[in-house]
């Protein structure tokens, strides 16, 4: 009686290619792709055919809700610190070295002046809990985001201004911003939209 | 692949055999792909491939530092206005407005398959300039002209003394995607003049008339 031989085979996959292809791809990823900014609201930007990119550096974002609320953005810590301690300056508000390396790491900022001091000293989680309800007030009688974008623009006279906003947002809020921007002399400014799938 | 073969020289035994000790070494790649994965994964969600789009517009300094002589004037035959209202409504009127006929003011539609668009209002009314870039852009395709010249070349034919000018005005309830589009129909008609302007009482007394189908003006008057 001979024994049937059952061929033994490993059970073992070799798993070199698998990780050459997985890190190909994370060199991918890693080398095309830019992290997304922390954002306070959800935006869903209207759709055009504009095919002009934003450029990466010098960019003031100005980020408005539904609702009316503003925010904004700049990408240069150097910028934030100078920006915070001159509009802080005008309102006769004097920051620490401690609020303002705290306030230069925020993705985005958007509070009253006066809550500002306030707001700095939450923890992390609890200011992005709060800043949704915030907001840069930009009535006439108190036009705090005016004097944001004035001293944006001193500390960095490179700078872009771009808008974001919704696009259910009703354009008497828009007027309100583009008005303030008038005033400030700053006529040149992006509209950031998404791509229109259709032509 | 990931298996290193060692010959360890082998030791010389008794009668001068020569055995070959065969050690594999295989190293476990299933660690590292998993790492890899997670940290592709990460990078997916948490990063954006694509920049956003930009549109960029000028607008006017502010009327009060303009002196009168400064500012320009728009011949009237020349002149579209289009007022953007509240639920997607677009109204225009040609030149001059007409407060006495309500019907003066037309309506159209932000949807360019449509018959009234504001797309093919503007393609009728920009007739010339649209052919005339269309061929500037045949050519482009062709390699005949540079992008530069292309672009300088458009620009005057887009700023010619014959182009339509169209005055945008959108009311308080008009909605920030319906400027976009609007901005947006310049861009795709090759207006070259178009300005944001704000609403008159004028233009919203034109949209209520509208809307009433003159019976505000009538209670108005009373």
């Amino acid at each position: 009686m001979s024994k049937v031989k059952v061929p033994r085979k490993s059970t073992r996959i070799d798993m070199t290619a698998m990780s050459d292809v997985t890190v190909l791809l994370l060199t991918f990823f890693m080398l095309t792709s830019t992290f997304v900014k922390k954002e306070p609201i959800q935006v869903q930007t209207p759709a055009s055919v504009s095919e002009i990119k934003i450029p990466d550096t010098d960019i003031l974002q100005i980020l408005i809700d539904p609702s009316g609320k503003v925010f904004m953005s700049l990408d240069k810590q150097k910028d934030m610190v100078d920006v915070l301690s001159a509009v802080g300056s005008e309102y006769g508000i004097a920051f620490s070295t401690k609020e303002l390396s705290k306030f230069k790491t925020l993705p985005t900022f958007g509070t009253d002046i006066n809550a500002m001091k306030t707001f700095l000293s939450y923890e992390p989680a609890k200011q992005d809990k709060v800043l949704k309800d915030l907001g840069i007030p930009t009535d006439s009688t108190d036009n705090q985001f005016k004097v944001w974008v004035k001293n944006a623009r001193i500390a960095n006279p490179k700078l872009r201004i771009a808008i974001k906003a919704d696009s259910k947002t009703p354009y008497s809020v828009i007027k309100n911003v583009m008005n303030s921007l008038r005033d400030l002399k700053e006529n040149r400014y992006n509209l950031i939209t998404a791509l229109k799938e259709d032509k | 692949m990931a298996e290193i073969q060692s010959n360890d020289g082998g030791g010389k035994k008794k009668g001068g055999k020569v055995k070959q000790k065969k050690i594999n070494i295989f190293v476990d790649f299933t660690p590292m792909v998993d790492m890899n994965m997670l940290l592709i994964t990460f990078f997916m969600l948490c990063t954006s491939l694509s920049k956003p789009q930009t549109m960029e517009i000028v607008m006017p300094t502010n009327k009060k530092d303009v002196k009168e002589e400064e500012q320009s004037q728009v011949k009237e035959s020349l002149a579209i206005t289009l007022l953007l209202d509240k639920d997607n409504k677009v109204y225009y009127y040609p030149g001059k407005p007409d407060y006495v006929n309500y019907n003066s003011l037309k309506d159209l539609t932000y949807n360019p398959k449509d018959e009234n668009s504001i797309r093919s209002l503007l393609l009728m009314r920009n007739k010339d300039v649209v052919e005339k870039i269309n061929l500037l852009k045949l050519e482009k395709l062709n390699l005949k002209i540079s992008q530069d010249t292309f672009a300088a070349r458009s620009f005057r034919i887009k700023n010619g003394k014959q182009t339509p000018v169209v005055i945008i005005k959108p009311t308080d309830k008009a909605t920030y995607k319906n400027l976009v589009d609007a901005l947006d129909e310049m861009q795709i008609c090759n207006i070259g003049k178009y300005v944001i302007d704000s609403i008159t009482p004028g233009d919203e007394f034109l949209i209520k008339n509208k809307e009433t189908k003159g019976v505000y003006a009538l209670g108005k008057a009373n």
